[in-house]
């Protein structure tokens, strides 16, 4: 299966795949949509950065992920090994937030359901909004 | 300085409307004119140092950026142009000579853009490339005068060494150095699997990029930097640097603060040394002189490589090719006045040279009256633009083209010309690692590879539409050109008559 990795050689802390995740979920249609009137979407991706390293963290959709162990309500889930959320089933009692080991669950905008990259297979944005945006190729989608 | 004598090139527009506060602009500009307020939650710039890279303009994910040129103006003036006032000032704060980089961006004429191509009508059908064969494959080097047998009447197949090129384009002298690895990597990677070459100019070779030797050409310049057995070995041919189109006449100087610590290795300097490229090289006065170092390279590849020398077109440009031609050379190299560089006094780049269309025309109708063209491959640099460019140089004369500017645009370059600050926001003209990075050699060298397709497929149309089908068939073919717009004395220089003639 084709999966997102990051290359720390080339990723620029530059923060645009956070702003190209957070607008593909935020189901606005465009960039300055998602943003409009001081609103801040919350992305999937997070760039950790520092002591000239950086890289973009988002879910490695694990082979045995702890999150759907953990996940009181089958709520999370994996379907041809990518890991989604079904929002309507998540109850918001973080309890993935606690076990990925990655840090790669995020909280929604009013705190009630979590948030996870599901590879923009949800959204319309037909491949991952972060691999597109990335100026350097520090995100890749590939099979390894 | 509470009084601005001059003001800033460029102004900074923000769409406010549509600029999302990503901050990416402020991230990436070097030169550090993108801020963030956080108290009045607004982007803010500082025009003064923009030097219209166009970085934050490409990666704004919201197109909210233009860079304009600034509307203000100091009183019109024909004669003390803005530029010349502020050059003025400039030099009444710092004492110092004035800095640029690439190549000479003044109005002066450029003779690519008033010639005409020629194409076949009725007679001499043209040929359509993507059905007939078309060569575009050339050998640059000594061609032998005649065909030579063997006692059993086979040939003798005994031959000069060659460079073999897969379409008449080569990447020119960049040193590592004065452009960054990233940079030169693509550049080694895209020659290989071109088939053509790429030059190390005068900063040696990173170890690196010795398994991409088959396809590089060495350089030995005035200051001889990581010039040594295994870098004469490595190249498939060595290039003499006597001169450099933007700066004729003119050493290097790689300020010590870019002597870091793998350029150190590579150019076998001390860490933080000034790498100081004489003017002259100091064992070289005469054709004479010349001759010796061209033959000590060849003892030294035992006579297996080209020797190339590079010259600058100045005034007397035929004469001294025709001496560089008697000096045992393979290759001439001649770099016209607008030829890139990192760095090069401004009086210099935009004062001295000559135009590569009069050099090489000139050179070409030299040696052939001398009747040693032959002897020797022209291969011409100095803003080659495009495929017609590369088709009028060989039309012109030419054997092949170096591309320098052009190749680092591919790379993403926009030609600021401001690389002598060592800040290249595109990754190209820095040693900063976290500039370098920006230029992922991945993207970098397939870029160059498409940039050359491109042309190759253009040269090859615009050959076909001529009835020609090699380069071979296209040097030198000056009757295929016309000029446009050009005097009675310029057309004679050039060889070629006026349109309409
Ligand atoms: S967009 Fe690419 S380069 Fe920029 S922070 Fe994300 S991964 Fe890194
Ligand atoms: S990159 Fe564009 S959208 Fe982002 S802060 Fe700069 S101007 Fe605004
Ligand atoms: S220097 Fe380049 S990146 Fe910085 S503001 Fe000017 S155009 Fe943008
Ligand atoms: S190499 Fe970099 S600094 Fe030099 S002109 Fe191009 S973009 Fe500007």
């Amino acid at each position: 299966m084709k999966k997102v990795y990051v290359n720390e050689d080339w990723c620029l802390a530059c923060h645009l795949c956070e702003y190209y995740c957070a607008a593909a979920n935020s189901g606005a249609g465009s960039m300055i949509k998602a943003f409009a009137g001081g609103k801040k979407p919350i992305p999937r991706i997070k760039v950790e950065e520092g002591s000239g390293i950086n890289f973009a963290v988002q879910c490695r959709h694990c082979d045995e992920p702890a999150c759907v162990k953990g996940c009181i309500t089958g709520a999370l889930s994996v379907k041809d090994g990518v890991i989604s959320c079904d929002e309507s089933r998540c109850v918001g009692c973080y309890t993935c937030v606690m076990s990925c080991p990655y840090g790669c669950i995020v909280i929604s905008e009013d705190s009630s359901v979590i948030q996870k990259c599901d590879l923009c297979l949800k959204n319309n944005n037909g491949e991952p909004a972060c691999v597109k945006g990335c100026p350097n190729g520090a995100i890749v989608l590939e099979e390894r | 300085m509470a009084i601005n004598y001059y003001q800033p090139l460029y102004e900074v527009m923000r769409d406010r409307d549509r600029c999302i506060k990503c901050r990416a602009c402020e991230r990436q500009c070097a030169n550090e004119v993108h801020s963030y307020d956080e108290e009045c939650d607004v982007m803010i710039s500082d025009s003064r140092q923009c030097v219209d890279c166009q970085r934050c303009v490409s990666i704004c994910p919201t197109n909210a950026l233009k860079i304009a040129n600034n509307p203000n103006t100091f009183r019109q003036n024909s004669n003390w142009s803005q530029q010349i006032m502020t050059e003025v000032y400039k030099q009444a704060e710092t004492g110092g000579v004035l800095l640029s980089a690439m190549g000479n961006p003044k109005e002066y004429p450029v003779y690519w853009d008033k010639i005409l191509l020629n194409a076949s009508q009725v007679t001499n059908p043209p040929i359509d490339p993507l059905r007939e064969p078309m060569e575009t494959k050339v050998f640059l080097g000594k061609k032998p005068k005649n065909v030579k047998f063997n006692k059993d009447g086979t040939i003798n197949t005994d031959l000069p060494p060659t460079l073999e090129l897969s379409t008449p384009i080569m990447f020119s002298a960049m040193s590592y150095g004065s452009i960054s690895k990233n940079a030169h990597e693509s550049l080694a990677r895209a020659a290989t699997e071109l088939g053509i070459y790429y030059n190390t100019g005068e900063g040696g070779l990173h170890k690196d990029f010795y398994k991409y030797g088959p396809n590089t050409i060495v350089q030995v310049a005035s200051g001889r930097f990581g010039v040594f057995r295994d870098y004469l070995e490595a190249g498939a041919a060595v290039e003499i640097k006597m001169g450099q189109g933007a700066k004729p006449g003119i050493g290097g100087h790689l300020p010590g603060a870019k002597i870091l610590e793998d350029i150190s290795k590579t150019r076998m300097i001390p860490m933080g040394t000034d790498a100081i490229s004489p003017a002259p090289h100091h064992d070289i006065y005469s054709i004479e002189d010349l001759r010796q170092l061209v033959f000590s390279l060849k003892e030294a590849t035992c006579y297996k490589k080209p020797v190339i020398v590079k010259i600058a077109a100045v005034h007397n440009v035929a004469a001294i090719a025709s001496g560089i031609a008697r000096s045992g050379a393979d290759i001439i190299a001649i770099d016209g006045y607008r030829g890139g560089t990192g760095a090069a006094p401004t009086r210099i780049r935009d004062n001295v040279g000559i135009p590569i269309e009069l050099a090489l025309a000139s050179v070409d109708q030299r040696l052939r009256d001398e009747g040693i063209r032959n002897e020797v491959s022209i291969v011409v640099a100095g803003s080659v633009r495009s495929s017609a460019d590369v088709v009028k140089a060989i039309a012109l004369g030419a054997d092949a083209v170096y591309i320098g500017t052009a190749a680092l645009l591919a790379l993403g370059c926009h030609l600021c010309r401001s690389c002598q600050t060592g800040r290249c926001n595109w990754g190209i003209a820095t040693q900063r690692p976290d500039l370098v990075k920006r230029l992922n050699p991945d993207i970098g060298y397939k870029r160059l590879v498409n940039l050359i397709h491109a042309w190759d497929h253009e040269i090859k149309e615009m050959m076909g539409g001529m009835g020609i089908n090699s380069v071979e068939a296209l040097r030198g073919n000056r009757l295929m050109l016309r000029g446009v717009g050009l005097t009675e004395k310029e057309l004679e220089v050039l060889g070629i008559q006026h349109a309409g003639q």
